[in-house]
């Protein structure tokens, strides 16, 4: 895989789009010792429909922090996928949420899809369905060592929630190891192996 | 040469009582015969020596026009700031460093036309401010335009057909705006303008002084009111006393009666008051006030 | 001295831009902040009202910009840091206060992240047109310091050296942000307190009798008393003397100007600071700050591997602008290339100063984009053959 690879983030406000590209790149950027830049969008954007985070990580200094096209694309709302869908790299990861998104199928794209939502009612909090994607995503990608993304669950959920986050974030990665015989394919080799604490 | 220096000896006698309030070296002041700004520097003064407090804790701010003037005369920490911002300037200085007394002096133009927004949300947080001000009922630094506080009918510069805006009452304003303490006086009321000064000196929050002074250099001139001394005539003949009269009530028509008295005097946590007792209720032992000399950062 | 540990959050942070500006400004020792909700800047003031109620500082949202300038200037006659943070519009207002900051030589610290403008224009995307409002926005003749930042490591950095230089020659400074650094999130490292040296407010040892607040004792700078120490001092925005009286002439206002002028101009090979790569035998040098400096860098590295012999400037501090630098490469060079995100204002300044020597190459986009490096490669080529 190339040194960079740039992400794309998108739900409906509230979903917590940007906290999951926070830990995504806090755990890439702090954990994992690599570049990662975040934008995030603002303003009305932020609370509509297609909320988006986008993120650069790279072995090297960022110097363009927006994205050209994205190599991975989470997406958690139909109307993220319909606004963003279509810019995905020709070789490119979509993670999706199963029950709210219903990619069509492009080929030489890989589609991971998982029941967030579903796994984050089953341990009894909505909201956490984030976290169950930032595992889904951990475990589908490689692109970050799990530890790594775990210290970053950590230290970006509130206080007295790390437990019930990092629950989501191994229900994510336990399904993603379940569903997905074999990671995705161009960015699956995690880029650094080095873990500081 | 032997009168001069007889009239030398004659003044360094007969100091101004309250000379040692004031930076004599910048005397003679700017401002015209028989305005009453000077009337009311002299109350301020006064009212600060009687009531005890440490003057070197005083801080005057001022913003512009002929009252902007009043924090250039007085021997304390003064400011003159820029026009309309005096109040906010007020409020920095107050929060950064919370055992200062600061007294905001200046005009009708000043506090509550281009300041106008600052007097409103001042009043409405009730930050530790004494306000004195000086209204004129018009523009005098800039020769006579119309103020927020021109009566109807009264003639300015800019109005030279008669003013037919609707002017604030500022009692009103103020009270309404959430001020502790709110009182309004003449010129010529001076003992109870000093009395008054000296009251609120020792209350909290944001306290309200409003003084009607005369300008008879513009406003009454374009008005033909007159000389000073004929304004002093007009405020005994026409000003009454109602203390604690609804603020609703203090309309000022032109050349009409001037009721003057105390209206609100109801201490109410202050801006301060109500920071500290929230963070320490949120935050407990986490909080860390501002020291009262001031969150500065210098080797000591 | 050292920072104070209280204000300091040593550590490895995933942090944007705004957040890492606060940051900078506590670790400082801003004390005070008064501000006035506009995006893209009002994540700075929010990290500060959460963290200011346990350091002992104050946070206050006043009623607008013009309230919130003002109060910091108050406040900072108290002897503590101050600041206030906005954006173009609220810059806009800010200038009033800004102008008496610089009239009573009161050290603060004034954040601008930019947005596109003029007026409302883009509320939540980048702009880089504030560079000449910066140093010009108030009336009269006076000068300031301004810094900008590429990223929030330099959020965190340069707003530690925003309050020092403040502190060092008694005025207020511009930080200039611009939206896409503000709210883009990178790691922040922030180190131990005793690491970070912060500038004390310089406190007169003169007894109230002799202290004058304008007397400059030889230097340019004069000392500081504060409110509330005894020393009854008088400041003004008017023209002054020495004593900070009212003075209404053309000879102290000629003098007292050009002191405010001089300790900026006089100092400014101390104050300047850039970063240069690729001079030796540069035929072209691209000259740009903030954002825009990184874009460039990757139009640099695409011109140098056509073989084109480009060099690369990166402003730190904008104002004073380096001029002496600048001159130099004039001299030696063919051309400068000049992305911003406005329609040409450093630009303006690089073309001022090389004087005809060299041409100058604007590359402009008027806001609410970053550019593509690949406009500023086609520039460098055609400013190269």
């Amino acid at each position: 895989m190339s040194s960079k690879v740039e992400i794309r983030i998108t739900g409906f406000g509230g979903q917590g789009v940007v906290l999951a590209g926070h830990i995504i790149g806090c755990a890439c950027a702090i954990h994992a010792g690599r570049h990662a830049t975040m934008i995030q969008s603002f303003g009305p954007e932020a609370r509509g429909s297609a909320c988006s985070a986008t993120l650069v990580i790279s072995e090297s200094e960022v110097l363009y922090p927006y994205l050209r096209r994205p190599d991975i694309f989470v997406v958690m709302s139909g109307e993220g996928y319909e606004k963003y869908g279509q810019e995905l790299k020709k070789d490119g990861t979509l993670v999706f949420e199963q029950d709210l998104v219903h990619p069509t199928t492009v080929e030489g794209q890989r589609a991971f899809g998982v029941p967030s939502t579903r796994l984050a009612e089953s341990l009894g909090k909505t909201i956490v369905q984030n976290i169950v994607m930032v595992g889904f995503f951990t475990g589908v990608t490689q692109l970050v060592p799990d530890e790594a993304m775990r210290a970053a669950v950590r230290g970006s959920v509130p206080a007295g929630t790390e437990d019930l986050n990092l629950e989501a974030f191994d229900k994510g990665l336990e399904y993603a190891r379940k569903s997905v015989s074999q990671p995705a394919v161009g960015v699956a080799r995690p880029i650094l192996e080095e873990v500081s604490p | 040469m032997t009168v001069a220096t007889k009239s030398t000896t004659a003044s360094q006698e007969l100091e101004h009582p309250s000379a040692p309030l004031l930076r004599m070296e910048r005397i003679p002041h700017v401002w015209c015969p028989s305005c009453g700004i000077g009337t009311v520097v002299k109350c301020y003064a006064t009212a600060l020596e009687r009531s005890g407090v440490d003057l070197d804790k005083v801080s005057v701010v001022s913003g512009i026009g002929c009252s902007g003037r009043v924090a250039g005369y007085l021997k304390l920490d003064g400011f003159h700031t820029t026009h309309g911002r005096a109040l906010p300037f007020a409020t920095g200085l107050k929060l950064g460093r919370p055992e200062l007394l600061v007294t905001v002096i200046s005009g009708d133009g000043d506090l509550v036309g281009i300041g106008g927004n600052h007097f409103i949300h001042a009043a409405r947080r009730n930050i530790d401010l004494l306000v004195i001000l000086i209204n004129n009922f018009i523009y005098g630094m800039t020769g006579g335009q119309n103020a927020p506080t021109t009566p109807q009918q009264a003639r300015s510069s800019t109005m030279p057909y008669g003013n037919f805006e609707t002017p604030f009452s500022l009692p009103h304003l103020a009270a309404s705006s959430g001020a502790s303490y709110v009182a309004r006086w003449t010129c010529l009321h001076i003992r109870r303008l000093t009395w008054s000064i000296e009251e609120a000196i020792h209350k909290r929050g944001f306290r309200f002084i409003e003084v009607i002074a005369p300008c008879p250099t513009l406003y009454a001139r374009l008005n033909k009111l007159g000389t000073g001394l004929d304004a002093m005539r007009f405020y005994h003949d026409t000003a009454v006393i109602r203390n604690d009269a609804d603020t609703r009530e203090l309309d000022i028509s032109f050349q009409s009666e001037i009721t003057c008295g105390k209206f609100v005097d109801e201490e109410r946590p202050t801006f301060l008051d109500l920071m500290h007792n929230h963070y320490s209720d949120q935050l407990g032992d986490r909080y860390v006030p501002t020291p009262p000399e001031g969150g500065m950062l210098h080797e000591q | 001295m050292k920072a104070d540990p209280a204000g300091v959050l040593t550590g490895s942070h995933y942090l944007d831009g705004d957040v890492a500006c606060g940051e900078g400004a506590m670790a400082a020792g801003c004390r005070f902040v008064a501000g006035y909700p506009i995006t893209p800047s009002t994540e700075v003031v929010e990290r500060i009202a959460r963290r200011f109620p346990t350091l002992g500082g104050t946070f206050i949202q006043m009623e607008d910009e013009l309230a919130s300038m003002a109060a910091v200037v108050g406040a900072a006659w108290t002897g503590t840091k101050t600041m206030t943070v906005t954006s173009g519009p609220g810059f806009s207002l800010m200038m009033e206060n800004i102008g008496l900051a610089a009239m009573m030589e009161t050290p603060c610290v004034v954040v601008n992240v930019q947005r596109g403008g003029p007026s409302t224009g883009l509320p939540t995307m980048v702009g880089q047109g504030d560079v000449m409002q910066a140093r010009w926005g108030s009336h009269g003749d006076y000068e300031v310091i301004a810094l900008c930042p590429q990223s929030p490591q330099e959020a965190f950095d340069l707003t530690i050296d925003a309050f020092n230089l403040a502190e060092i020659y008694r005025l207020p400074v511009m930080f200039l942000m611009d939206e896409c650094v503000g709210h883009m999130t990178e790691k922040v490292v922030i180190p131990e307190a005793d690491a970070i040296e912060v500038e004390p407010r310089r406190l007169t040892d003169k007894s109230p009798e002799e202290f004058g607040p304008y007397q400059i004792n030889g230097g340019q700078i004069p000392e500081f008393a504060r409110a509330g120490d005894g020393y009854r001092f008088h400041t003004t925005g008017l023209t002054h003397d020495e004593r900070g009286y009212p003075v209404m002439n053309a000879e102290c206002h000629d003098a007292s100007v050009r002191r405010l002028v001089g300790k900026i101009r006089d100092n400014a090979d101390s104050i300047v600071r850039f970063e240069e790569e690729g001079m030796d035998d540069a035929e072209v040098v691209v000259v740009s700050f903030g954002i825009t400096a990184r874009v460039a860098r990757l139009a640099v590295e695409e011109a140098r591997s056509r073989g084109i012999r480009v060099g690369f400037l990166r402003l730190v501090v904008i104002w004073p602008f380096p001029e002496k630098r600048i001159r130099e490469l004039a001299g030696s060079v063919a051309a400068f290339v000049v992305p911003e995100i406005n329609l040409g204002q450093i630009a303006l300044e690089v073309e001022r100063v090389a004087a005809g020597q060299a041409v100058t190459w604007p590359v402009n986009h008027a806001g609410g984009a970053v550019h593509d490096p690949d406009a500023i490669t086609e520039i460098i080529v055609k400013a190269a053959s």
